[in-house]
């Protein structure tokens, strides 16, 4: 119904009283260690409940954000079969952020509270919608290497602890699979196309390559809520497995295109079965997640402003309700 | 052997069908234009994932009757040359569809004025005397439905809302009243689709879609708009200022790569 979620305020629930006794606790991390399911009603360290509205939050705001570059090439998709797909991938991302968000409520949290946390600045999304779409090639490059990472994160979520998260990710993955081959073959097309479309395309890997490998997150040394969330089975491998894992993936695939992986330090080992690869520029990786990205502001501004646009609209919906309640009560 | 007379004649009956498939095309592809400019521009996300639905809907609608107006042209073009390769003044969508999106209030009345019409003549369609163009029609014509319910609810919605919501709406529905007037009434190409295949009468339509109108601004408190000026000449080709910069960017990369395969 179109009234859910629209401005409700102070509709906070509260879980049961977080008593953390060491045997709580203690039978909490049994019921993990037993691939048990932890669901809504049931009692959770706060930590739990935390880390995990943190990251389902996070993960909404970025199906939210993503809808941006993308949206940016739908008017200008170059035939009538790639316009309806793209739309249809984008239409997912904004199904995918409302389930997010309707798991993220089951922890407590309104809907509103996490988009006013995304609006404030509170929450991060993927720092990857932070770089431009700027051709068309860069559509396929997002649903190629953007979705293809994002499944490599997204996979192991489906057997995640949290039950409603995790039964959300096993939706959310069987689409972004479609997202990837459509990115892969639209790759595919150009790189078999003109020279001005093979150009597009090179570039697109040039620019998109190694932001997609930093969506794997800082390096294991450095990533500080990896520990506990591997504890909890809310993650179940390490960033840098999951990085190798999609190098290993992705560098044949990049090779079936004769395109050109941007790293001159990349070298198949053959004694481990995998790529050696470059330095990721993590400076680069923490300005664009404080902020300095080439289109932070840009998107953070145009969220904000189709909230402030919509607020009239959410006024008067809630207006025409409260007028109405009394005829459908009769 | 057929006279010269009447090889004239299937040729002009011919003709039209592709036409009038053209028009209906150009309606969907330019609506379904319109609202991807605003995908990620709801004021809820609900709306946000309808929006997309709703021109899901037209873009799949227009792709069908491209298709079919090429296959039946025979000349081998087909639903990217007619979008993408077609200058200005040969697209023959309404004024109305064209026009800009502006606020959520502008967004929802043209929609509403634009639905009602299209679901009526759809409806009519289903019972033409070509089977695929009726075929189509029945497909679509549930979309359509679901369209109209969506809008309508807003309408009436924003109508009945707040002070503001009823006045920025009811100024839309002021403001495109005016390019209602060319739905509503018939060419020679409206004629020759009622004649040759049995198509919408126009007249009937015009009576129904004011009564269903009426309905529907009285449930939102909107007073009817009286007589006026109409414009027209969408379905001649003779568009808005705003109609260029949409095709311009719609063609942009066909026009850019001219010959290359996407």
């Amino acid at each position: 119904m179109y009234t859910q979620g629209l401005d409700q305020q102070g509709n906070k629930t509260e879980g049961p009283e977080p008593v953390e006794s060491a045997e709580r606790l203690a039978a909490f991390q049994a019921r993990i260690d037993d691939e048990e399911k932890i669901e809504a009603k049931d009692w959770m360290p706060e930590a739990y409940r935390k880390t995990l509205v943190r990251q389902i939050s996070q993960h909404a705001h970025s199906e939210i954000i993503g809808m941006q570059p993308e949206g940016n090439w739908l008017t200008r998709a170059p035939t009538l079969r790639r316009k309806v797909i793209l739309l249809a991938k984008v239409q997912d991302e904004a199904g995918h952020g409302l389930y997010l968000y309707g798991a993220g409520e089951t922890l407590g949290t309104s809907r509103d509270q996490m988009v006013a946390d995304l609006l404030s600045g509170k929450a991060k999304y993927s720092s990857i919608f932070n770089y431009p779409a700027i051709t068309w090639a860069d559509i396929g490059a997002i649903g190629w290497l953007v979705d293809s990472a994002a499944i490599m994160n997204q996979i192991p979520l489906c057997r995640c602890s949290y039950g409603p998260y995790a039964r959300a990710m096993v939706r959310i993955c069987k689409e972004e699979s479609f997202h990837q081959r459509q990115g892969f073959e639209i790759m595919l097309t150009l790189s078999r196309g003109n020279d001005a479309q093979k150009e597009m395309a090179q570039d697109a890997l040039n620019r998109w390559w190694w932001p997609s490998l930093m969506m794997f997150g800082p390096s294991d040394t450095d990533s500080k809520h990896s520990a506990q969330s591997m504890a909890w089975k809310i993650k179940r491998f390490s960033n840098d497995e999951l990085r190798q894992k999609f190098i290993d993936v992705t560098v044949p695939q990049a090779e079936f295109l004769g395109l050109r992986v941007p790293d001159d330090d990349l070298e198949f080992d053959q004694e481990t079965g995998h790529y050696n690869f470059g330095e990721i520029n993590w400076q680069e990786f923490y300005d664009v997640l404080a902020g300095n990205g080439p289109c932070n502001t840009q998107r953070m501004a145009n969220r904000q402003k189709a909230h402030d646009d919509g607020a009239w609209v959410r006024e008067a919906a809630r207006a025409y309700a409260a007028k109405h309640a009394a005829d459908k009560a009769a | 052997m057929l006279s010269p007379g009447i090889e004239q004649f299937r040729m002009n009956k011919e003709e039209a069908l592709i036409s009038y498939l053209l028009r209906l095309g150009d309606n969907a592809l330019v609506l379904g234009q319109r609202l991807i400019e605003i995908v990620a521009n709801g004021p809820e996300l609900e709306e946000e994932l309808a929006n997309a639905n709703i021109a899901l809907d037209y873009l799949g609608q227009a792709r069908m009757f491209y298709s079919y107006a090429g296959e039946l042209e025979g000349n081998g073009r087909g639903e990217d040359d007619f979008a993408f390769l077609r200058d200005e003044h040969e697209f023959k969508n309404f004024l109305l569809v064209e026009q800009p999106n502006g606020n959520f209030a502008d967004t929802i009345a043209r929609q509403v004025l634009f639905d009602v019409f299209y679901r009526l003549q759809l409806d009519a369609l289903i019972l033409c005397s070509d089977e695929r163009l009726a075929e189509i029609a029945a497909k679509s014509v549930k979309e359509i439905l679901y369209h109209l319910r969506h809008g309508k609810q807003w309408l009436i919605r924003l109508g009945d809302g707040t002070e503001k919501s009823h006045q920025r709406i009811t100024k839309s529905v002021q403001k495109f009243w005016r390019y209602t007037g060319e739905m509503l009434s018939g060419d020679e190409l409206d004629d020759a689709m009622k004649k040759e295949w049995n198509g919408p009468d126009l007249k009937l339509l015009k009576d129904e879609w004011r009564k269903e109108v009426a309905v529907i601004l009285n449930e939102a408190t909107i007073s009817l708009p009286g007589e006026q000026w109409m414009a027209a000449g969408g379905k001649q080709g003779h568009h808005t200022e705003h109609f260029g910069y949409l095709i311009a960017e719609m063609q942009y990369m066909q026009r850019a790569y001219p010959g290359a395969s996407w």
